[in-house]
């Protein structure tokens, strides 16, 4: 019965059971009522050994085709160096749990402490917690913490710029707290200040949500927006990409109370939705009411500097149904991941990984429009994603991309795609992209 | 351990960087944007090295403890052996290289696994179909209560808005509650541990969405009356959620389905060894009875006639939308790897070998330390402090010493129910060598308690940092390498 992960001999679990003063492992059970004990034989595979194991998921992944991604919506192909996974992957940090023995655990700490720390920096923020699930759930959280921020108010207004999942994730959030949700429109492919206003002026808002970068790849231009909305007592809340924040304004430069977000683009791997790591960034006076674990310095009993776990009044282990939110475990080593990703690249690294997505991306743009089936939708600035317009039929037209390997021109909109570069695609990559749409429907329209 | 005292702020110099990149030969840049949407200055992000990097974490990880460096016996976290062939295949290019919205036609391994891996949940579970989307254990918590929510509004049942939690409960249970919108209603222990029947019969009408139970409760201990409990609550019009994160004494036993269970998550990332990364990724599936899944969230993997699978959006029934994509893959994929090893033979043994470690350490123990609750418990139990209670060495100061000798601390100070608790968790990973030794310094400790108190009062001695001013760190937040500084140069 022996199993690599079950060190247990039977003179082990004899002379164990001994000590118990029980005769068999069954005894230990003899207080679960026999008719809920499981007798039958588990529906499961055979056991399998590691090389067996390792057979299986090859035949898994051999069904899987990894394509060239021309997409962005909220999961980002961003290079990312060798050391990340490799410090990543040690031992000492991989199978750690929650820093509840700071004295043993300086190594979370400080990294959590250093994550915080850029994320504010990127933010333009006070401060930052030490990470959410993935984007959609911090920006659900960020809504609840204006909710508890502005007491009384029962009403949080959304952009409809923000990304579908986005809006959707912090819709049953808002349902089940008994928050009403309103949306405010784009115009021209941007969110529109009047409309916020109208809404705005409804009443009872405590918080607005709105993009950094939009759906449709566009950069927001959010001049009076903060204004408006603290004119009306509420808190304006920006959904971030924070790779992008290393060249644009900051969220507290436009005068965000919270920023929320995904921090997938500072390198995490695709890998099909998730582990990603959300992030939820806000100014000092907020942050009694922030959800998550918070990292702070403090000293020793010698006075050696020294980080702890802080602020726990806020959490559930303390608080119970008054805690800020539920949550608990979330994604530690994905803020270790990008804490160490933002490290190697520096200010200078972001610069340039945002540089070379935006001249790739301003490069596809051009060259597909250049084709005469495309033509900008919006014609607004934008960054590493954009939305083209076309004259063929969408499935098509993803159809032929597939078969270069390419996953790309997402619909989002009636006769919209989205196309997203990143620093990992080269020319050779995009012109090929464009000749194989030239070739296949440039040339003969009948085709389609 | 030895301590270093670097941030990675400390050790950057402007000009040095730790990356490479191509050449930008595009012929457009950034400059390029309109006035006001550029970022006025520049991050203050470090200024490093590539060997600085490696060097600064590699420190920073040696001032860690995890189950790599040994004995981690904190109770309600099922902290086990991570097998490495699960880290190695999640990094599989035909996996983590894959786009979230790529065309299902291009990732049937991965719809593939999900299906299998919720089958195999199903299997060991006893519920009818699992969503993997929840990111971690509250989660699952939350999206579990949304589920009830939702079949008790289908039913036109829109007045049960409170819901039972015992007092022993993890603290998620009632802080998932408050934010799914409902009331909780507490419920008491007996003074055996057990949820009080009695005491739980007149809170049941027609308010109540249900109960959430952990069974093995808190304390360890089976909650035999279950199925009382469960005809109870169905018979008031009420839903039963059963809180899996101490699934791990059932595995390969009893299946939540069995007992009554309408709802349930489960921690994969406990009772499936997936690495805990010092607090996630996890993973918290929700596996619910064949009347629930209708109302399970979107997106879900469905099944066209020739076996194709693929992802739908849209249904009218479903809770709603709890993720951006489909959960936490990376870690869905080393889960189902750990499942695979354990297959059918080896899962059997699972929870008994967890079991009998913990009441082994409870029988070696319980003359040192003071046991509340005597009977036999599951995969965890927990003492009320030392025994001799005269030396004023408190359960924190035996937490603390703990660290001196190797060893991770036990959680500490829950359950609720106790002042002084102590809560041990073995797993069925742990050898009868290791919980001897854990077992003589807990008897160590004990005897230095009375010998030299103040020994284990200032513990620990042999840590990075000793213990922490942790009221200053709440009174004057230092949260940020920002704040840091403006308070160090104040």
């Amino acid at each position: 019965m022996a199993f690599a992960y079950f060190p247990h001999t039977d003179e082990d679990i004899r002379s164990m059971l001994g000590r118990i003063g029980v005769k068999d492992l069954g005894e230990l059970y003899s207080d679960v009522p026999e008719d809920v004990v499981y007798r039958e034989e588990y529906g499961l595979k055979d056991a399998m050994s590691e090389l067996e194991v390792r057979r299986y998921f090859s035949r898994l992944a051999a069904e899987n085709r990894k394509m060239l991604s021309l997409c962005g919506l909220g999961a980002y192909d961003h290079y990312s160096p060798s050391v990340v996974a490799s410090v990543v992957s040690r031992g000492e940090f991989l199978t750690a749990y929650t820093p509840y023995q700071p004295e043993v655990s300086q190594g979370t700490l400080r990294y959590i402490f250093e994550f915080q720390s850029m994320i504010s920096e990127l933010t333009g923020m006070d401060c930052a917690n030490a990470s959410m699930y993935d984007g959609p759930t911090s920006a659900a959280e960020a809504m609840l913490m204006t909710l508890a921020s502005t007491k009384k108010k029962k009403r949080i207004l959304l952009s409809e710029g923000l990304l579908p999942q986005v809006i959707e994730v912090v819709r049953t959030y808002a349902g089940y707290h008994g928050v009403e949700t309103g949306m405010i429109s784009c115009d021209g492919g941007q969110t529109s200040l009047d409309c916020m206003k109208e809404s705005l002026a409804a009443g009872d808002v405590a918080g607005v949500l709105v993009p950094g970068i939009n759906r449709y790849g566009i950069i927001e231009e959010l001049d009076d927006f903060a204004e408006a909305v603290h004119a009306c007592k509420g808190l304006f809340v920006m959904y971030s990409d924070p790779s992008s924040l290393a060249v644009l304004r900051t969220p507290g430069d436009w005068g965000a109370d919270i920023v929320c977000g995904d921090a997938q683009s500072l390198g995490i791997p695709l890998c099909f939705g998730g582990p990603y790591v959300g992030f939820l960034a806000c100014r000092k006076e907020f942050v009694r009411k922030m959800p998550g674990r918070i990292v702070g310095a403090t000293e020793d009993v010698d006075g050696k500097r020294a980080f702890v776990l802080t602020l726990q009044a806020r959490e559930q282990h303390i608080r119970r149904e008054k805690a800020t939110s539920n949550i608990c475990s979330n994604q530690s080593l994905m803020a270790l991941y990008v804490t160490v990703y933002m490290s190697l690249m520096g200010p200078s690294g972001l610069r340039e990984v945002n540089e070379l997505s935006y001249g790739g991306a301003h490069y596809l743009h051009d060259t597909l429009i250049s084709t005469g089936l495309f033509s900008d939708a919006f014609s607004k600035p934008f960054l590493k994603e954009f939305t083209l317009r076309t004259s063929v039929p969408v499935e098509k037209l993803q159809k032929a991309l597939e078969e270069i390997g390419v996953f790309g021109a997402v619909q989002v909109g009636e006769s919209l795609v989205n196309f997203c570069v990143t620093e990992k695609v080269c020319r050779e990559e995009l012109d090929k992209v464009t000749e194989h749409i030239r070739r296949t429907f440039a040339v003969s329209p009948q085709n389609f | 351990m030895k301590y270093y005292d670097k941030l990675i702020f400390e050790l950057s110099k402007e000009g040095r960087k730790g990356y490479t990149l191509p050449a930008n030969g595009w012929e457009t840049s950034l400059d390029e944007l309109p006035e006001g949407l550029g970022r006025k200055a520049a991050p203050a992000l470090p200024q490093v090295s590539e060997p600085d990097v490696v060097r600064h974490y590699t420190n920073l990880s040696q001032m860690n403890f995890g189950v790599d460096s040994g004995f981690y016996p904190l109770g309600s976290c099922t902290m086990k052996y991570n097998p490495r062939i699960s880290e190695e295949i999640a990094s599989m290019q035909d996996f983590a290289g894959l786009h979230p919205l790529q065309p299902a036609s291009s990732v049937q391994g991965v719809l593939r696994l999900y299906k299998e891996l919720s089958e195999a949940l199903s299997a060991i579970t006893g519920m009818a179909e699992f969503t993997l989307n929840p990111f971690a254990g509250a989660h699952g918590e939350l999206t579990g209560l949304m589920i009830m929510r939702s079949y008790h509004i289908a039913r036109g049942d829109y007045g049960r808005t409170r819901i039972i939690v015992p007092d022993s409960a993890h603290g998620t249970n009632p802080a998932s509650a408050a934010v799914c919108g409902l009331e909780v209603v507490q419920v008491k222990s007996r003074a055996d541990g057990l949820v009080d029947v009695e005491d739980l019969r007149p809170l049941l009408d027609e308010t109540v969405a249900g109960i959430m139970m952990t069974n093995p409760n808190t304390l360890g201990l089976f909650e035999k009356d279950i199925k009382e409990i469960a005809s109870l609550v169905h018979g008031c019009g009420g839903l039963l959620y059963y809180d899996g994160a101490n699934m791990n004494p059932l595995l390969g036993v009893v299946r939540p389905g069995d007992m009554g269970f309408d709802v349930m998550h489960l921690n994969l990332h406990k009772t499936f060894s997936t690495p805990h990364g010092g607090g996630g990724p996890g993973a918290g599936p929700v596996g619910v009875a064949a009347h629930l899944v209708p109302y399970l969230p979107v997106p879900r993997i469905v099944a066209d006639e020739d076996g194709q699978l693929g992802l739908d959006d849209d249904s009218a029934d479903a809770c709603g939308r709890i993720s951006g994509f489909m959960g936490n893959f990376g870690v869905l994929l080393r889960a189902y790897a750990y499942i695979l090893m354990l297959g059918r033979q080896n899962v059997r043994m699972a929870g008994p070998l967890a079991v009998l470690g913990a009441n082994y350490i409870k029988e070696s123990l319980r003359d040192c330390y003071r046991l509340p609750i005597s009977s036999v418990c599951k995969h965890e139990f927990v003492f009320d402090g030392l025994a001799d209670q005269e030396s004023g060495v408190t359960t924190l100061d035996v937490a603390k010493r703990l660290l001196d000798y190797g060893f991770h601390a036990p959680t500490i100070y829950f359950p609720l129910l106790f002042h002084q608790s102590i809560m041990i968790e073995p797993t069925e990973t742990e050898s009868k060598e290791t919980l001897d030794s854990f077992i003589e310094v807990m008897r160590k400790i004990a005897a230095e308690s009375a010998s030299e108190p103040e020994l284990v009062k200032s513990a620990p001695h042999s840590s990075p940092v000793g213990r922490l001013d942790e009221v200053r760190a709440a009174r004057q937040p230092v949260l940020t390498y920002r704040d840091y500084i403006d308070c160090s140069v104040k």
